[in-house]
């Protein structure tokens, strides 16, 4: 710990624990709310209202600003779930354990999101509702591996050792995603190439790509607010028989 | 007991087990056979058709053969207790998993490899890719043991552990699958397939290496 500074390896010392993490995210939250509804109602005018038809897809290319980002999202919260469940293995953290089997239904959510806005903007543009093209099948393929990580986790019944078990699945599956995701592109490919991460300059214009970025932003502010209000929640389930629960629901009763 | 004694003692052990109850090998063998009879029944019997899925489901049904034999794989181990006892030995875990893995495919992958020339004879496919066929099973198949494994091991102290078996072991045979099937089409259409054969025996190599990490790591999960 001498890399990190003193006052914030006390500040995630404090966090580990599960009263003090309840009582902070309580704290947080409105904070968290009124960002993401900024994030998102400025990203969505942007998008739908400032932001230019395109001259070949006219507006139905305006579902990019759900599609990309819930797909950006899918990939962020797999690895996010990954590294949780790697710290809860090695450092036997609960909080960190928590996090991690919280990221999975909202991963799954997003991915869902991704198929379905990618299916539905397929059917304008490919003439199909599904192609199996290399990121559509990919995008499937990591919902699978969402619900296998939802679905174990359901069928183990004592729950530290389900964690364990997710966090485990959650590392093998992060070391097999970009094999899977080289396979499948290689594999066959009709989905245009990135054009936002091509770093010298980025192939969309810019008043279609601050609308996005927002967007990026606001879901990514969502999965927070998702995430810490799961994890608090499956907190007051595990440490239901805690002296610290009991005076909190005690005490704001009376 | 010196560790490479243990290794071979324990690859030693899982065939004499296996060769006691045959039926361990024939049935996924049986199941291969069967899988592949129903495809030209369901289909049609048109043979530019079959010769033309042929590599795909010769592949896919090996994949299920594999996924059908995993059970077999921990499972009287931990009913009988002897899983605990290698745990505990002091020989490291990972190099015993490892035994029980090449055991569990000496035992049901190297079978499907000497009966798939016949039913890809019997599907139409050319025979000079017969040989391509055979190298992608002998590449591929271990792999399916190997990444099959951590599932069994996430998997064995549930009681129905079947179904959530298939979900969590078939999204990460996608790779192989679709590297050997892409090799034996290319072969057949008469293409070189040398980058399919180098990938998958990358792949064979990193899962050798990697895959008994996180199989000793939930086996000692799952004991407890």
């Amino acid at each position: 710990m001498f890399l990190i500074p003193d006052p914030v390896g006390r500040f995630f010392h404090r966090m580990a624990s599960p009263p003090h993490f309840y009582a902070f995210t309580e704290r947080l939250m409105p904070w968290l709310v009124s960002l993401f509804v900024l994030l998102t109602v400025a990203g969505l005018y942007g998008g739908l209202y400032l932001a230019p038809a395109d001259y070949q897809q006219g507006d139905s290319y305006r579902i990019i600003y759900i599609h990309v980002p819930s797909a950006w999202m899918s990939l962020f919260i797999y690895v996010v779930m990954a590294i949780a469940g790697a710290i809860g293995l090695v450092w036997r953290i609960k909080l960190a354990e928590i996090v991690a089997i919280s990221s999975a239904p909202v991963g799954a959510s997003f991915t869902f999101i991704a198929l379905v806005t990618g299916s539905l903007w397929g059917k304008p543009m490919w003439g199909t509702w599904w192609v199996w093209d290399a990121r559509l099948t990919s995008e499937l393929i990591l919902l699978f591996l969402y619900l296998g990580v939802i679905g174990l986790y359901g069928a183990i019944d004592d729950k530290r050792t389900a964690s364990r078990a997710v966090a485990i699945l959650a590392l093998v599956g992060v070391v097999n995603i970009p094999v899977i995701h080289y396979s499948v592109e290689w594999w066959n490919t009709l989905h245009q190439g990135p054009t936002v991460t091509k770093m010298d300059k980025p192939s969309i214009h810019v008043s279609m790509l601050i609308p996005l970025l927002l967007m990026a932003l606001s879901f990514k502010f969502y999965y927070l607010i998702a995430l810490l209000q799961r994890t608090r929640t499956e907190l007051l389930l595990r440490e239901r028989n805690a002296q610290w629960v009991k005076t909190m629901i005690l005490g704001s009763k009376q | 007991m010196s560790l490479s004694h243990a290794f071979f003692a324990i690859i030693r052990r899982d065939l004499v087990l296996a060769l006691r109850r045959r039926s361990e090998i024939a049935n996924p063998l049986l199941f291969f056979v069967l899988v592949i009879t129903l495809f030209p029944l369901g289909i049609g019997a048109q043979p530019h058709l079959l010769q033309a899925i042929a590599p795909g489901i010769i592949w896919v049904s090996a994949l299920l053969a594999a996924m059908l034999s995993l059970d077999s794989l921990f499972r009287s181990d931990f009913d009988d207790g002897s899983l605990e006892q290698i745990l505990l030995s002091p020989q490291p875990t990972t190099v015993l998993v490892l035994g029980k893995i090449i055991a569990h495919w000496l035992v049901t992958g190297l079978p499907l490899l000497i009966v798939a020339p016949l039913l890809a004879v019997f599907l139409g496919m050319p025979s000079h890719s017969l040989g391509i066929l055979l190298l992608t099973l002998l590449l591929g198949t271990p792999v399916l043991s190997l990444i099959g494994a951590i599932g069994v091991a996430l998997t064995v102290g549930l009681r129905r552990g079947g179904m959530i078996l298939s979900l969590l072991v078939l999204p990460l045979y996608v790779p192989v699958l679709i590297f050997a099937g892409n090799a034996v089409q290319m072969a057949s259409a008469g293409l070189p397939v040398d980058a399919q054969i180098n990938i998958l025996t990358s792949i064979l190599f990193m899962s050798l290496v990697l895959v008994p990490l996180p199989v000793a790591a939930a086996l000692k999960m799952s004991i407890n």
